[in-house]
């Protein structure tokens, strides 16, 4: 028998504002517990929500991303339910009139483009954080009451892999957008699988379950990789998918069934009161679709056309919005483009994918890269010495110009002193002479490299090749 | 008493399943006790229903408004201090709740 899984996500974006949904506190990471709170966030009675208009916009904003079909008008609505997550007992969230509704993302998966519809995608407020004692729990309220957009999918998605590439492109747009930060390591994008699986043919979709609060791209992949054959296997054994949430344990590597917050939901949706409706007009959505910033498509051409770069080299630049900007930023600063995108896409995604940090995070910054590589054109530095210097300000910082003036890096283009180089080079092995004599190329390499080592690596390898060319007749 | 895990009830007022998510506890007489008062205040509202409200836009708010929004400015909010000292037990700047089955 062969089976198919339908997979849909509800994924949960922070946006990118500088204060909460609701209220005026900071929306910002990190800060020390309840120092981002006020009465309404709190939950105190007889506090009143007003909604943050930026968050509206970028909401907006990302179903134009989307192509989404924008609701002018919508509104706000309660979900009931009593959890030491939220301090009101209810949250604020969109119900049944979203602010964008309907959309697609296209993914590319082994070669073949997919569309994946977009159902929704709704404004509501996150909720606080739990952590978690042996005894007893602690409630931290900063992140109480941020704005947290949540994008539902259609069931389009059938693998792993799909999901994976679905995520991947979901944050390409949401970066580019400028709508949220889309860090991972700081919760910026949670997501909740629903998953059934079906005989192929058969016409409607299987029992599902949900996989609830997946922080990790990776993890989402190895939930789905575990959820799909467990279904199978139930199902072949003759038995039944029960509709009912799971967890994702990392460390298992298995999903079990979840009790708790998640067991009993009877939310009991009703207009939140304290917020009058959003009535968007239609020249205030056009303005904010002219505001649309690049998106990876048209900057991959641009690189294309603009630094005559290869269609491929522009397609990793872009990938990443902070990879593109860093190439751009460094440009700017007076780096030859070819030589920027290469050392890029080399040394420093490199350095990227070892320390899994962000491009902005590694010491070197564009003007830095702009200084190195004028200092290769100019032909004060070769290669492999630029390659020791990018080392040296990856450890530490620094100019790389006073790096080189400093270490006394810079090459040595100076004729009278790599003659005599070579000459030495020559008379300390005959026996390589004698095998470029008889046309052994090997031999010849071996010379230019004895010349390199006596000039202890900073010998221009062009001159170096021309002087001993000369020299050996 | 414990809370009976009962599913949500097809129709008909239960306490317990209200009670259950509301995470209050109910002894056995309190639970007789609420099942009559609140009937009988649902009773009350049934008498809405008879009304003929078709055709009619849902009533969200009693004053019609909207776009009540807020530009995205930082305002000041409560000091942590103030703000932890209403709370029955804190500690590490966190509110202390009983310890939350996840
Ligand atoms: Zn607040």
């Amino acid at each position: 028998m062969s089976w198919q899984a339908d997979i849909g996500l509800e994924i949960h974006v922070q946006l990118r504002t500088r204060t909460k949904m609701f209220c005026g506190c900071p929306n910002a990471f990190g800060a020390e517990p309840n120092t981002h709170v006020c009465p309404t966030c709190l939950g105190y009675p007889g506090t009143l929500p007003v909604a943050n208009a930026d968050a509206i916009r970028l909401t907006v904003r990302s179903g134009m991303l989307l192509d989404s079909t924008i609701g002018l008008r919508s509104k706000f609505d309660r979900k009931n339910y009593f959890y030491p997550d939220v301090s009101k007992n209810y949250q604020i969230t969109q119900y049944d009139e979203p602010l964008c509704i309907g959309g697609h993302l296209d993914i590319v998966v082994d070669g073949q483009t997919r569309r994946i519809g977009i159902t929704r995608i709704h404004l509501e407020e996150d909720v606080a954080k739990n952590i978690h004692f042996g005894s007893d729990s602690g409630v931290d309220f900063n992140r109480a009451g941020t704005p947290l957009m949540e994008i539902v999918t259609e069931p389009d998605l059938h693998t792993p892999e799909e999901a994976l590439a679905f995520l991947q492109a979901l944050k390409q747009v949401l970066q580019y957008g400028e709508v949220s930060d889309c860090n991972l390591e700081q919760g910026n994008i949670r997501c909740d699988i629903n998953c059934s699986v079906r005989q192929v043919g058969a016409e409607r979709l299987g029992t599902k379950t949900e996989l609830k609060n997946m922080n990790t791209f990776r993890g989402v992949f190895r939930a789905l990789q575990h959820e799909i054959p467990r279904q199978i296997r139930e199902l072949e054994r003759g038995r039944s998918i029960v509709q009912e949430t799971r967890r994702w344990d990392e460390a298992s590597g298995r999903t079990e069934a979840m009790r708790g917050k998640e067991d009993a939901h009877d939310y009991r949706y009703f207009p939140e009161p304290d917020l009058p409706p959003v009535q968007l007009t239609e020249e205030e959505v056009a303005r904010w679709r002219a505001e649309l910033p690049e998106l990876p498509v048209a900057r991959r051409a641009r690189l294309v056309q603009a630094h005559g770069l290869p269609e491929y080299d522009a397609g990793v630049l872009v990938a990443d919005k902070e990879v593109a900007d860093f190439f751009e930023a460094a440009l700017q600063a007076g780096a030859p483009a070819k030589a920027a995108s290469n050392w890029i896409m080399t040394e420093l995604l490199a350095r990227v994918s070892e320390t899994g940090a962000s491009i902005h995070s590694l010491r070197i910054t564009p003007a830095a890269l702009a200084s190195l590589l004028q200092l290769v054109e100019k032909k004060v530095i070769n290669g492999p010495t630029a390659k020791e210097v990018l080392a040296l300000v990856l450890a530490e910082g620094g100019e790389p110009e006073a790096i080189v003036k400093q270490r006394g890096l810079a090459q040595v283009s100076d004729t009278g002193a790599l003659e005599a180089f070579a000459a030495q080079a020559i008379s300390a092995n005959p026996k390589s002479v004698a095998d470029y004599q008889a046309g052994k190329p090997a031999a010849f390499e071996f010379l230019v490299g004895q010349v390199m080592r006596l000039s202890r690596g900073k010998a221009n390898p062009q001159l170096v090749r021309e002087l001993l060319k000369k020299q050996l007749g | 008493m414990r809370m009976t895990d009962s599913a949500r009830p097809s129709d008909g007022f239960d306490v317990a399943y209200v009670a259950r998510l509301a995470r209050l506890h109910l002894e056995e007489n309190e639970r007789a006790q609420l099942q009559g008062q609140l009937e009988q205040i649902l009773s009350y509202v049934d008498a809405l229903k008879e009304a003929d409200v078709s055709g009619l836009a849902p009533m969200i708010q009693a004053v019609e408004t909207e776009n009540v929004l807020r530009s995205d400015e930082v305002s000041p909010g409560v000091d942590r201090e103030a703000a932890l000292a209403n709370a029955p037990e804190h500690r590490l700047g966190l509110f202390i709740v009983p310890r939350i089955l996840e």
